[in-house]
């Protein structure tokens, strides 16, 4: 098994002694790497390196003409738009370090001795193969201010439940809420693999010592786990920053642009032909990820070496 | 020992219920609703069907809207899966299997390249222009080549660990034999490769057949559909048709099913690695 980390700084494979340099060479050539790269590159490397030229023109395939920084002005200006940057902030961090909590936290109940194991891992996990489309049309209707389920659910104890996706101010933590229901059994399973790797002798060591479980969580799960936690903090980051489908399914960004994130706005813009302005926020959305993701990586790899 | 294991059972329990609550409901509650008729569907109520059982009605109305515009669909899907993974896991394959064999001066650039792939969000209306370029925009070998561009990252991540695991003995006793590149590749690596192939088949295949956003920005057009955009058209058209949007999320969601019943255990090894230092 691999971990993200060893990407990052690129540890070198151990050469073995025993390889005879250039003839063990020939039978690992450098073409293998050709069709590949090939793809990557026209696919993935040009259009993003393109981007970073047409976010500063107004542009419509037909005709292009260079405005400069306007886009990414208009982008910080328009409150319709700003509010897409704060949102994808606010999804792709909430829905990060709940993932993480509550992903660690079932974790340790599903590994400890807790009977119907199988059957809870099964039902956390199914989510994350069902279509995020289907998830999103799923909660459209039971999350309906008058019909839903969990509005009637709340009426029959007394509580007038809210307009879950139709009140502007609780749209986007309804998406979050939801994306979180998706995507909490992938976190757990995560955890589930990094605590099952855990040496029982550590707890054995310290439960002669008279360390109770609490201490024993703090003290040997958290830290050993981190393998862990470095991988569901960076998935949930860069899937929670770029999330685009749920937020489609669920409320097209709606009502008004409440809801909108980055991802939302860049298909908007592009539906409506400002194909510069579409891609000036592809390039802040490439900004925001590369300015949080790298940092918490880099500073996440440091720490696991540390130990 | 004993109330330990009572304080255990009551927590089980208490997750049962729990789980049950959330994650259950929400599946039960889209499985009855597509049981029922339009007018019954509408209450959004979570019971089994009282006026009619309608389940079957509902599967034969999904397939004809829009002229059988599912059966197209499915078959789209189909092809852009089996084509987009089987091309990814051998180009993959390759670059995992040099990189991995060989310390080369591109493997730092390849690390480089190879996390870029799975951080950086791709740039949807220059891709367009380049697939327009290159006379591949609204066509079907161009959304083939948009996934196996965007999902090759995590599969040479894969590989190239687990090639790491495989002795290099076995290469070299068929390099002694005088296999070229290509056999040694194909004939020794990728039998040795078999369980981390079905792995990323199995993950990547979950992956673009659910997939949503790419077949919608680069894929466009009714006839081209793929499944998840099926959703998408009868979402506007059904209006408040529960019952038939629902039917349609079932028969989509049953490929990955099978999937997940069959390849349990590919699956989940490969999302988790990672989790685990090694």
């Amino acid at each position: 098994m691999t971990t993200l980390g060893q990407v990052a700084t690129g540890t070198p494979t151990p050469r073995r002694r025993r390889s005879r340099g250039p003839l063990a060479n020939r039978s690992y050539p450098h073409w293998f790497l050709l069709p590949g790269a090939a793809v990557y590159a026209v696919l993935f490397i040009v259009p993003t390196f393109a981007s970073f030229f047409f976010a500063f023109t107004r542009w419509n395939f037909f005709s292009i003409q260079f405005i400069g920084f306007d886009n990414f002005v208009t982008f910080f200006e328009d409150p319709q738009l700003t509010r897409g940057f704060t949102n994808t902030l606010i999804f792709g961090v909430i829905t990060s370090v709940v993932k993480v909590a509550l992903g660690l936290v079932l974790a340790v109940l599903l590994t400890s001795g807790i009977f119907a194991r199988g059957y809870l891992r099964a039902v956390i996990f199914f989510p994350v193969l069902v279509s995020t489309i289907g998830v999103g049309i799923t909660f459209r209707a039971l999350l309906d201010p008058y019909d839903g389920l969990v509005n009637k659910s709340l009426a029959a104890i007394g509580i007038q439940g809210p307009g879950w996706l139709t009140d502007p101010n609780l749209a986007i933590f309804s998406v979050i809420g939801v994306d979180i229901w998706k995507g909490i059994g992938l976190a757990t399973l995560i955890y589930m693999a990094g605590i099952v790797a855990i040496p029982r002798d550590y707890y054995e060591a310290a439960s002669i010592d008279g360390a109770s479980g609490w201490k024993n969580f703090w003290s040997i799960t958290v830290p050993l786990v981190m393998p862990a936690t470095t991988t569901v903090i960076i998935l949930s980051l860069i899937g929670g920053l770029r999330s685009f489908d749920l937020i489609w399914a669920t409320t097209r960004g709606g009502p008004g642009f409440a809801s909108d994130v980055i991802a939302s706005v860049i298909y908007k813009q592009y539906q409506a032909g400002y194909y510069g302005l579409s891609t000036a926020g592809n390039v802040i959305l490439f900004l925001v990820v590369a300015a949080i993701v790298l940092p918490i990586f880099v500073w996440l790899n440091r720490k696991q070496t540390d130990l | 020992m004993k109330t330990r294991s009572i304080r255990g059972h009551v927590i089980g329990i208490i997750a049962i219920l729990v789980s049950a609550v959330i994650f259950l409901v929400p599946f039960a509650f889209l499985v009855v609703t597509s049981f029922k008729n339009v007018q019954e569907a509408s209450f959004l109520d979570f019971t089994w069907p009282r006026e009619q059982f309608a389940f079957w009605e509902n599967v034969v109305a999904v397939f004809q809207t829009n002229d059988f515009q599912l059966i197209t669909a499915f078959i789209n899907s189909g092809i852009l899966t089996v084509s987009s993974v089987a091309t990814m896991v051998v180009l993959s394959a390759m670059i995992g299997w040099v990189v991995s064999r060989r310390a080369s001066r591109w493997n730092g650039l390849i690390n480089m390249l190879v996390l870029a792939g799975l951080i950086v969000p791709p740039a949807v209306v220059p891709t367009i222009w380049v697939l327009q370029g290159l006379g591949l925009f609204k066509t079907m070998p161009g959304l083939i080549l948009i996934e196996v561009a965007f999902g090759m990252s995590f599969c040479i991540l894969l590989f190239r660990a687990f090639v790491g695991t495989i002795p290099k003995e076995l290469d070299e006793a068929a390099i002694l034999d005088g296999a070229g590149p290509l056999r040694l590749f194909f004939q020794v690596g990728f039998p040795l490769l078999r369980s981390v192939i079905v792995t990323v088949i199995v993950v990547q295949a979950v992956t673009v057949f659910n997939d949503f956003a790419n077949p919608l920005y680069f894929l466009p057009g009714a006839e081209n559909a793929t499944v998840q955009l099926t959703l998408y058209n009868f979402q506007s058209q059904y209006q408040t048709s529960w019952n038939l949007l629902f039917t349609d999320i079932l028969l989509i969601t049953v490929p990955p099913l099978i999937m997940y019943i069959f390849f349990n255990r590919q699956i989940v090894s490969g999302l988790t690695a990672g989790a685990v230092k090694g």
